[in-house]
């Protein structure tokens, strides 16, 4: 039996040793074996009870494991031992349903007050409203009315081993959320399809998105930095590759950047206006909609246009993208109720709304020679 | 106890009064014998275990490295999915069954279960019920794919249509069940033997006996999820649907106050059986027998009070999430009571090691570090970086792997001689023993890293800073599967009754009615009841 008795205390040693090698990893920043302390004042406060909880239930294992070992050892018959025959005793059964509820109550005591000051979203500086959506989120500043979706940004042939994976692999995202250091940011966040989940590991916020509900979260980040979290509650196929990235920045920074995004809205609603009047070429527009289809289409309607049968239905061949064009841009526009199919009006722009459109008009043999226009979209989207 | 060899002096001078089991493949259809409805159940749920396994095998190959080479996300989903199904419902639950209906009837001097014809039906509709939820997978879209724990809206609106199969094949499921438990408990209230007063049942008959009771309370409402989940899909209702009027979180309460009990289903039948193993080769009596029974019933009432400890991430007020915080610490009380109570009873014994006691020992102390990582869970601040991330995984693993499955493989061991009448063989089995232990371990505890260092649970593909741990994940997860191949082995020689033959006790320690018989135990059995005193 020595054999049984080394491996357990191997298995202590390793448990024993989690700190030891996540202080060494943490002084890069970041642990690979522990949680992380992060950059807000709760989230050090959770990492503190944590590490309070991982160390009393090393206590009782150490203690628990212990006496076992060394009754294993001790108590066994190929040493001799004669079998006691006591199977009782009122006072040892007291005293160990006694202290650990003592032990419970002074772990109770700051895991309460720590939740207490994680749910006061009160007295907030900013408001942002996340939005969650198959597979993408959506940040809407309260305040100034900025408003963009975000969107992973690793490219589908890391994903699929054709090129090598970059340092951030599936936690990069095209436009990241961007938010103040040292001020008290609450996030009100809902969902438009399924239930996602929306967390940072540094700020320790992790908020379920529950469609039809808002829910509250809040962070105050210390230091400026940029910090990366993922999709943590199932939404269907994508879950795995809906990241969050957040870049907090000083007050200062953080208002040119806002005063940055308001000017480059204004210009792309300027840039809109132009391209209603314009009409673009076939080639343009296919070029530019097949861009789009590949960000924004392909994760279910594959990139052949084929779809997931029973899932995700085919675009090739299918009747509306051969014959009825107002259908086709309606579903852009609105979405399909009670399916996956989401409204593309606040993602995309009428022009690339059109180029996506005339893209899957033509492509994998739909050659129907339609050229949609910005203008067409236009009209549907007001009415006419 | 002179009175149970009597009994089956007695017995052999009638046994044209029985006839023995029917011949060929009828004998296994229309059986209403307790021991062919326990081997039936108990190979069930082997295969399902190995069919299941199957599936974490193909999740733990596309998590060997980062990207995607195996199967698309789709698919891994469903395997998530089904897996958890399959091992929960398939595997784990139809195993208790199994050996409740071996042996409670010998362990309280019954001569079968209360209702045998219902047996029958409730083990029979079983197989029809996973061949319903595995076929889905082969339909268009494949099957289905939102997590064995099917949260709306993922399960209505955004489901395909093998969701219809998927709770076709949960109320079959649960009817089984429900059959199940209510033949346990009429069983035990009205067959014990005459002087088996409750506080001298045998633990494994205790703990099955509220095992049965949280079944009976607890599957209707699993029952009326999945109906709700099939009407919010299928006819319009909108339950699980804000903009009809309901909301996606209530699903989430319905789920887990079925949820957690479930929990406990899977696990006290496991207390019941350490309860037997530990005393027998520690040569002890069990310490602290009634507190134990309170305990198990403490543990399955605090069941009751406790699941939105699952939920702490949706949004509950405040105090709300306090409530359930406490409430689920206090589970710790009465679980460490057992704990306690298993180790005092290993104090002072006189301790072999043979395999049973091995998968004890191992239960002990990997159940109690699932226990340990359940009360940092419960832990609200701290549960909201834990919650949906691997950190989870492995603390279920722990508890149903390490806890329940051991448990089982425990109870095979230790009844397997008393069943087939032969020594298994103890080469193998012990081969069995190391080869789980290690790969066990090597398995799930890194699961405890990546999780705290971020990693999500239901991701098909993973950030490059978890790549290293996940590879030794999945060697583990392989040793694991390739290991039980062993105990398959071992359980065919067994069966074919290959080894020494052995003696009615079997075990130097071993007490209790089942151990009084014959070994093997012969097809009937108390036809006439033993007295306990």
């Amino acid at each position: 039996m020595k054999k049984l008795t080394k491996f357990f205390l191997v298995c202590c040693s390793v448990l024993a040793s989690v700190p030891i090698l996540a202080d060494t990893a943490e002084s890069a920043g970041r642990s690979d074996l522990n949680l992380r302390q992060g950059v807000t004042d709760i989230s050090q406060q959770v990492y503190d009870l944590h590490m309070l909880m991982f160390w009393i239930c090393v206590g009782i294992a150490v203690i628990v494991f212990g006496v076992m070992f060394v009754s294993i050892i001790r108590h066994r018959k190929s040493r001799g031992v004669k079998p006691a025959n006591f199977h009782e005793s009122v006072k040892v059964e007291i005293a160990w349903t006694v202290a650990p509820f003592i032990i419970l109550v002074l772990m109770a005591i700051p895991a309460a007050q720590t939740l207490i000051a994680m749910e006061d979203t009160s007295e907030s500086d900013l408001t942002i409203l996340v939005t969650g959506s198959q597979w993408k989120w959506e940040y809407k500043y309260m305040d100034s009315g900025i408003n963009y979706f975000s969107n992973l940004a690793t490219q589908r042939e890391q994903i699929n081993n054709k090129f090598a994976k970059g340092e951030n692999y599936l936690l990069e995202v095209d436009r990241p959320l961007v938010i103040p250091t040292g001020q008290k940011v609450r996030f009100l966040i809902t969902s438009d399809d399924v239930i996602h989940s929306w967390w940072v590991p540094d700020f320790a916020v992790k908020k379920d998105a529950n469609p039809g509900f808002i829910n509250e979260a809040w962070t105050m980040v210390n230091e400026p930095g940029v910090y990366r979290g993922q999709c943590a509650e199932l939404c269907g196929k994508d879950h795995g590759f809906m990241p969050i990235v957040v870049i907090a920045k000083s007050p200062d920074d953080y208002a040119m950047w806002r005063d940055e995004k308001l000017e480059a809205i204004a210009q792309a609603q300027a840039e809109e206006e132009r391209l209603l009047a314009m009409n673009m070429s076939m080639d343009d527009l296919m070029e530019n909609g097949q861009k789009v289809y590949m960000a924004k289409c392909a994760a279910c309607h594959m990139p052949n246009g084929e779809g997931l049968p029973g899932v995700f239905p085919a675009i090739k061949g299918s009747n509306i993208a051969l014959n009825d064009q107002p259908k086709h841009i309606d579903i852009l526009l609105n979405g399909v109720t009670g399916t996956a199919m989401q409204s593309f009006s606040k993602q995309l722009t009428l022009s690339e709304i059109a180029a996506v459109i005339t893209y899957q008009r033509n492509a994998w043999g739909n050659n129907t020679g339609d050229v949609v226009q910005a203008k067409d979209i236009h009209a549907v989207a007001n009415g006419n | 106890m002179s009175t149970a060899t009597d009994t089956l002096e007695h017995d052999a001078h009638h046994d044209d009064h029985h006839h023995g089991p029917a011949k060929g493949i009828k004998r296994w259809l229309f059986t209403t014998n307790h021991k062919d409805i326990g081997t039936l159940y108990l190979w069930f749920s082997f295969i399902m275990f190995l069919t299941g396994g199957a599936m974490a095998m193909v999740i733990r190959a596309e998590l060997f490295q980062p990207g995607l080479q195996i199967v698309d996300p789709n698919f891994f989903n469903q395997m998530t999915t089904v897996h958890g199904l399959i091992m929960v419902f398939g595997a784990v639950m139809p195993a208790f069954t199994g050996l409740a209906n071996w042996l409670i009837p010998m362990m309280i001097g019954a001569p079968d279960m209360a209702l045998p014809r219902m047996n029958n039906w409730s083990f029979w509709i079983l197989p029809f019920a996973f061949a319903i939820l595995i076929s889905s997978l082969f339909l268009p879209g494949g099957g289905p794919a939102f997590g064995w724990t099917f949260y709306a809206p993922l399960s209505t609106t955004y489901s395909t249509d093998s969701t219809a199969l998927f709770v076709f094949s949960v109320h079959i499921m649960g009817i089984s069940s429900i059959m199940g438990a209510i033949n346990v408990v009429v069983t035990i209230w009205n067959m014990r033997a005459p002087g088996m007063t409750w506080m001298k049942m045998p633990m494994f008959v205790w703990t099955w006996l509220i095992t049965a009771f949280l079944l009976i309370a607890v599957m209707p409402v699993l029952a009326g999820v999945v109906t709700m989940v099939l009407t919010d899909k299928y006819f319009g209702t909108s339950f699980f649907d804000a903009a009809g009027g309901g909301d996606p979180v209530m699903f989430q309460h319905i789920f887990w106050f079925f949820g957690h009990p479930e929990v406990y289903i899977m696990i006290l039948p496991a207390f019941g059986i350490i309860s037997h193993i530990i005393p027998t080769f520690a040569r002890k009596p069990l310490f602290g027998y009634a507190s134990m029974v309170y305990a198990t019933a403490s543990i399955a009432l605090l069941s009751f009070i406790v699941w939105a400890h699952h939920m702490f991430t949706t949004g509950m007020p405040v105090a709300a999430e306090m409530f359930f915080m406490f409430a689920t610490m206090l589970i710790s009380v009465p679980t460490g009571v057992k704990v306690f109570n298993w180790v005092a009873t290993m104090w002072r014994g006189s301790m072999t090691f043979e395999v049973p006691m091995l998968f004890a020992i191992a239960f002990v102390v990997l159940f109690t570090i699932g226990g340990l990582s359940g009360l940092m869970l419960a832990i609200t601040p701290v549960d909201f970086q834990y919650h949906d991330t691997y950190f989870v995984v492995a603390h279920f693993h722990y508890v149903l792997v390490s806890g329940a499955v051991f448990s089982i493989m425990a109870a095979a061991y230790y009844w397997l001689p008393k069943w087939t009448g032969v020594m298994f063989d103890t080469t193998l089995a012990k081969w069995h023993f190391w080869c789980s232990l290690i790969s066990v371990n090597l398995l799930f505890f890194p699961m405890h890293f990546v999780g705290l260092a971020g990693m999500p649970r239901r991701i098909p593909d993973y950030a490059l800073q978890f790549a290293d741990f996940n590879q030794w994940i999945s060697v583990g997860g392989f040793a694991f599967g390739l290991s039980q191949l062993i105990f398959l082995a071992l359980l065919i020689k067994a069966c074919r009754h290959k080894g020494e033959p052995v003696s009615d006790q079997v075990w130097d320690g071993a007490e209790g009615l089942e151990w009084e018989i014959p070994s093997p135990a012969p097809y009937h059995t108390f036809d006439t009841p033993p007295v306990v005193k």
